[in-house]
């Protein structure tokens, strides 16, 4: 029984994940160009950015979900 | 329950077909992109609570006949730590942090792959990690969707005890969306779970219980989730060449640390060379369940770690960025200058020198060469 649902569940994901590639996309590609300008980037200086997170990273005690990819903190 | 979840099916099964070619459509609309090829060069600046880190940091991203882009980091921090920490319980001492990254991204349809490994070492603290995130771009480019997973690995040493060493891993799994909602308007969602094992704490700091200094003991493990939305909206509208962009995120882990960050930005041209960007940040955390100023009782797990303590920061700061004229075609060349304020303000931590509950106020200072080619 348990396996049944499962494999339902399983189908049902599936089902809906190929029911969302229906959605048209209501802004154009060549609506884009606002998007492209460097204002509308959440990133212009990547080391900046990284700089500034390890700022924070060693000094609070929150962490993660920053956007900002990267790897071990070296925070000793 | 059965019958309705097969009859759903049914419904489903009948629409897919139609649904597929759409989603097929939709997919050749968007072409997703390697990074630009750059090079950013930054000396950078904390300075604060008594201490100072300082140095330069370069990155170079090249792609290699448009199927893969390789990028080479690598990041100085030279340390002059005199913190309340150290002031009030060891001497101040200097010590340099290099660190290194490589990664390589390559374009698969509409996805993006890269893959990465990095290297950050000191005389008492080395970390290594791998990492391997995707993105990939979906209802004709309107929607990222991203994963990644870093796995770190770090040894720990005590200076003067040369015997002393041990080890913590870390386990770092993150995913996050990022939508167009209009011509102008994008919003962005992104969470991360961290896993963490072994030694998390200083083999230096002290803990105090009954008033008396005692090494402090931190669990062995640790793990965490933090949720991020932020938004960035095209303002130019009201104000010529400008946007406005709002950020918060939720943080909670099983040292029972919450906290919330919210951050507010605005970008202007000034004129066509000039980009200015401001930025507001406020930081709020509780204190971890075994953190304690001056612990009364005995516990298994102590720690005076102001990291882990209730706090409050607030930053404000500001960039400009300056663009080259007249450069070859292809080349794109900022100079760029930042400054941030930074306050801190503990509600449970004592500045043993005064008695008072301790604060400080720190300068970020970043100097950068960016360059487009």
């Amino acid at each position: 029984m348990s396996r049944t649902v499962h494999l339902a569940a399983a189908a049902c994901l599936i089902a809906l994940l190929q029911g969302c590639a229906s959605v048209k996309p209501w802004v154009a590609p060549y609506e884009r160009e606002r998007l492209a300008d460097p204002v509308m980037q959440w990133s212009r200086t990547a080391l900046a950015d990284r700089h500034r997170e390890h700022v924070h990273l060693v000094r609070e005690g929150a962490r993660g979900a920053t956007g900002v990819q990267g790897g071990g903190c070296g925070c000793n | 329950m059965l019958r309705r979840i097969l009859n759903l099916l049914r419904r489903l099964a009948r629409a897919l077909p139609g649904a597929a070619m759409a989603g097929g459509a939709a997919g050749t609309a968007s072409a997703a992109t390697l990074p630009e090829n750059k090079a950013e060069a930054i000396y950078h600046v904390y300075d604060g609570g008594g201490v100072k880190a300082t140095g330069p940091a370069l990155l170079v991203r090249k792609s290699l006949a448009d199927r893969v882009s390789l990028s080479a980091q690598y990041y100085v921090d030279a340390v002059s730590n005199a913190s309340i920490d150290v002031v009030t319980t060891a001497s101040p001492f200097k010590e340099t942090r290099t660190a290194w990254d490589l990664s390589a991204d390559t374009l698969v349809r509409d996805s993006l792959l890269s893959v990465g490994v990095s290297r950050s070492s000191e005389p008492d603290y080395i970390a290594e990690a791998v990492n391997a995130d995707v993105s990939h771009e979906v209802f004709g480019g309107m929607t990222t969707v991203s994963l990644g997973f870093t796995r770190a690995r770090d040894l720990v040493g005590k200076k003067g005890e040369q015997g002393w060493i041990d080890q913590a891993s870390h386990w770092q799994y993150r995913a996050g969306v990022t939508q167009i909602l209009t011509p102008r308007w994008l919003v962005s969602l992104n969470a991360e779970a961290v896993a963490d094992s072994g030694f998390l704490g200083s083999p230096y700091r002290a803990a105090r219980v009954f008033g008396a200094a005692v090494p402090e003991r931190n669990p062995r493990t640790r793990s965490s989730r933090a949720v991020k939305l932020r938004t960035l909206y095209d303002s130019g509208e009201w104000l010529r060449g400008s946007s406005v962009r709002a950020e918060f995120r939720r943080y909670w882990d099983n040292w029972d640390i919450a906290a919330t960050t919210t951050e507010f930005g605005f970008a202007k041209y000034l004129g066509e060379r000039f980009l200015l960007d401001a930025t507001m940040r406020f930081y709020a955390q509780d204190k971890a369940l075994f953190y304690s100023d001056n612990a009364q009782v005995e516990t298994v797990y102590v720690s005076r770690n102001r990291q882990l303590s209730t706090f409050k920061s607030t930053s404000f700061g500001a960039r400009l960025s300056y663009t080259w004229p007249n450069l070859p075609t292809g080349w794109d060349v900022k100079l760029v200058g930042a400054y941030e304020r930074k306050s801190f303000r503990f509600s449970d931590f004592t500045d043993l020198r005064t008695g008072s509950a301790y604060s400080y106020d720190a300068n970020v200072l970043q100097l950068m060469v960016l360059a487009n080619f």
